[in-house]
């Protein structure tokens, strides 16, 4: 606690719809699916065939170039369908739900007394390796590497994100379990963030064989990239995991029940959520199964498995992403404003700049929906303009400008290292060009991923 | 958007035009297509007309002016301020530089934007606000429409664009009026509009007061026959010069506005002004000027240039630090041009189009110390 890191740059976006902390239905849903897309550098070899059976943590997807790497079914089912896009890309892989589950049976241990090797094992079989991420770039992680350290983050600043005592409060013991199998794994111990502001409240403050470092500050001091620039910046040939807490509860559960337990309670959050709340369920749920937070018709409602700034527009047939514990309904902004940017007073609309009044307003939660509010420009505004939304040691829009031209040279001196999509997600935010600096950071990491192989 | 307008319809030409008129009107119903999917109200049209309201202020007191002027060198030193009465002969005056500066401009860019297959930029609403404030009020509008159109094709839209140009159009577009048609640019002929059949009162001149500086403090104070020149008046503004430079006060009230919103860096203003009076004050220390430094800030287009034209994002120093460099430069070298060229006294021009081009240097500079001083920072860590 002594050394809180403080972090003064970022930007909370006021956002009607934060969710009660109250668990309003289990849903217990007639179908989930696997979607290799929520895993970013995984090419799926389906080891399953429609109408086989299987149980919670059977082996449904290996990895083509690290085959030990399994994805596995989250319920005990049937295999109903398999989803195949263009070029029979595979999609989704839907599983028929058993209405009593039955989970494979890994074994208890305590992994304190486990090696390196059993704790890989064990996360290798049961699936949740794909829990594990690997920085530089995002990806799953390498088995064969020893990574400097491990990274998790304990809270989270993301808009309207579930609330972290809420959901794993009450699995400390999981969560304890998860960190000690995770030390086996690296030398450079496990670091959790947590944030200063209930720092004696929350149950996390007692984790034992962890570093624990505080962060405060606004959006995205709890993104996990961010603290490691704040701890230990992730240099050029290094390598770093990342688990989220929700992950290494996973992982402390199937070491002490022998389950692989995806069960999570949900935020159903956002503007068009009616009565925002929790939902208890496990990934892979479809949105439809959220119909009690959006009512009788899904038009002109976006889903989002994740927070609005990078999570994934999933549509109303979408599923809920492996990683995510956040159901986000925002309006679709197809409404068009006479003289909208002219109208000195614009009261509904939320700027971050004193461009609009609503500075004037600190307390509101505005009723934000997905309208563009302008449209697409060369960057004008410098670096600072961007570079005020992120605590980290980088110039953001140098960055940017590197990953749009190519420049494999540049984005190593800028720091295409450190960052993620996500951690850059503000800069889209506040962006007045409205450029898609995710996706442009994203196409750099590949380019990246692609000339360093 | 009437299917004509799209690709492959009759009118496709006109797609770039219609839409930055549609756009214009009506915020669009475009929605974000992926990535963040709630976006600040905040776009470029609105940064553009904060930008633009913020040079009103100028716009107005010059027009006011240029009929104070024209008042006082034909009636003398005792003409009436008739705020009205001036303010519509300025008006009639300075409404045909704008007509042109709008015009050539925005033909240029809405055909570039077309051709490029892109939303048509808003940055030109700003060049071409500042356009007439920057150049005599008598400037022919021939020279004026083939300034703008050099400005704007060889300054901005060869680069690719607002956001991609190196200079500062507006200033490009004084820079090639004054290398191309320098007797318009200086000396005493065009600062004060005349109606046809005028001519000056006996003893008034119709030179602006940065022209005797080289002259020092005694040849500034007695620079203008019929009007005022202590620094109440400089800062006022009831001087001849470039239209919109006069003013400080009402400079003043952009800048508050420019800063207050965020829209240009104080910190490149500070440095700018930081600049001069370091160098207006080593002058005065070495005994090239006996005009205080203080003053230097009041003159020509000092004022003018450092809120609105040092401070354009696009052209300017990107880092902060580097902000810091740029805008010190600036005002350093324009006052040196004071200084040491008697010639042509009005260095901010030059000085700024000189920040601009070494802005990308300062960057460059600034952005690989960084890297390296992280790079050590880390490797000692």
């Amino acid at each position: 606690m002594s050394n809180n890191i403080d972090l003064k740059k970022g930007l909370d976006i006021p956002i009607k719809g934060s969710a009660k902390p109250v668990v309003s239905k289990t849903i217990v849903p007639d179908t989930v699916a696997i979607v290799p897309a929520d895993f970013k550098g995984f090419t799926p070899r389906l080891l399953v065939k429609e109408g086989d059976r299987v149980l919670a943590g059977s082996p449904v997807l290996a990895d083509k170039k690290h085959p030990e790497i399994l994805i596995t079914a989250p319920v005990s089912g049937t295999v109903k369908e398999i989803v195949r896009g263009d070029k029979r890309k595979l999609l989704e892989v839907r599983i028929g739900t058993d209405s009593v589950q039955e989970y494979m049976d890994f074994g208890c241990k305590r992994p304190e007394s486990l090696s390196a090797d059993e704790v890989r094992t064990a996360l290798l079989q049961s699936g949740l390796w794909a829990a594990i991420i690997q920085r530089p770039y995002g990806i799953l992680a390498d088995p064969a590497l020893k990574p400097k350290a491990i990274f998790i983050s304990a809270f989270s600043t993301a808009p309207l994100a579930a609330d972290t005592e809420f959901v794993l409060g009450d699995e400390f013991a999981a969560v304890q379990a998860g960190v000690n199998a995770l030390t086996k794994l690296t030398d450079g111990g496990v670091h959790v963030s947590l944030k200063s502001d209930n720092y004696a409240s929350t149950p996390f403050h007692k984790l034992e064989n962890a570093i624990l470092h505080t962060f405060s500050g606004k959006h995205p001091a709890g993104n996990v990239g961010v603290q490691i620039s704040h701890i230990a910046p992730i240099q050029k040939d290094e390598t770093v995991w990342t688990v989220s807490l929700l992950m290494t509860a996973a992982i402390g559960k199937l070491f002490l029940k022998g389950k692989y337990d995806l069960r999570r309670k949900v935020a159903v959050c956002g503007p068009m959520a009616l009565e925002p709340s929790y939902a208890q369920t496990v990934p892979g749920v479809g949105m439809k199964e959220f119909q009690a937070w959006y009512g009788a018709s899904a038009d002109g409602i976006r889903f989002i498995s994740g927070d609005v700034l990078s999570g994934r527009n999933v549509g109303e047939d979408g599923r809920l992403g492996f990683f995510d514990n956040q159901v986000t309904l925002v309006k679709e902004g197809t409404d068009t404003e006479l003289f909208g940017w002219a109208r000195p007073f614009r009261f509904n609309q939320f700027s971050s700049t004193r461009s609009y009044f609503s500075w004037l307003l600190p307390r509101k939660k505005y009723d934000m929906d997905t309208n563009l509010h302008g449209g697409p420009r060369a960057f004008v505004m410098s670096d600072n303009y961007y570079s005020k939304v992120i605590p980290m040691d980088i110039y953001p829009l140098y960055l940017i400008k590197a990953c749009i031209a190519g420049d494999i040279d540049k984005m190593e001196q800028f720091g295409i290292y450190e960052v993620l999509p996500e951690d850059l997600a503000l800069c889209e935010y506040v962006d007045p060009s409205k450029n898609y600096i995710q996706d442009i950071v994203q196409k750099g990491i590949d380019l990246m991923i692609q000339e360093m192989a | 958007m009437n299917k004509i307008f799209e690709k492959g319809g009759k009118l496709y030409f006109l797609h770039s035009t219609v839409d930055a008129f549609e756009t214009f009107l009506k915020v669009p119903g475009t929605v974000s297509l992926k990535g963040a999917h709630v976006r600040d109200s905040i776009d470029l049209k609105r940064i553009m007309i904060i930008a633009v309201i913020s040079v009103i202020p100028a716009a107005l007191f010059g027009m006011w002016n240029v009929g104070y002027q024209h008042a006082l060198a034909v009636q003398g030193a005792g003409a009436p301020l008739d705020i009205l009465g001036n303010f519509w002969f300025g008006f009639l005056k300075v409404l045909p530089l704008y007509v042109i500066a709008y015009g050539v401009g925005l033909l240029i860019e809405f055909a570039s934007a077309q051709i490029r297959g892109e939303e048509v930029n808003e940055g030109y609403l700003m060049s071409g606000m500042l356009i007439p404030l920057i150049v005599p009020v008598d400037v022919p509008l021939w020279m004026l429409a083939v300034a703008v159109a050099f400005a704007v094709l060889f300054g901005k839209e060869v680069f690719g664009g607002t956001g991609m140009n190196i200079w500062n159009p507006a200033l490009l577009t004084r820079a090639f009026l004054f290398f191309s048609y320098p007797d318009h640019m200086s000396g005493s002929g065009s600062w004060i509009a005349l109606r046809k059949g005028e001519t000056l009162l006996d003893g008034a001149t119709g030179a602006t007061p940065l022209s005797f500086i080289g002259d020092g403090m005694d040849a500034l104070t007695g620079a203008g026959a019929q009007y005022g020149t202590s620094f109440w008046d400089f800062f006022v503004g009831t001087v001849p010069g470039s239209v919109g430079e006069t003013s400080v006060v009402a400079i003043l009230l952009g800048a508050i506005l420019l800063l207050w919103t965020g829209v240009a860096s104080w910190k490149i203003m500070v440095s700018t002004v930081a600049g001069a009076l370091l160098v207006g004050w080593l002058g005065n220390v070495c005994g090239a000027t006996d005009v205080p430094a203080y003053t230097q800030l009041v003159l020509g287009g000092f004022a003018f240039g450092a809120v609105f034209m040092a401070t354009d994002p696009v052209t300017s120093a990107q880092t902060e630090c580097g902000k810091w460099i740029y805008g010190f430069l600036i005002g350093a070298i324009c006052i040196l041009v004071r200084l040491f060229n008697p010639g042509y006294a009005e260095g901010m021009m030059l000085a700024i189009l000189l920040g601009n081009t070494f802005a990308p240097l300062i960057d460059w500079v600034v952005v690989n110390r960084h890297t390296a001083r992280k790079a050590k920072k880390i490797r000692t860590a």
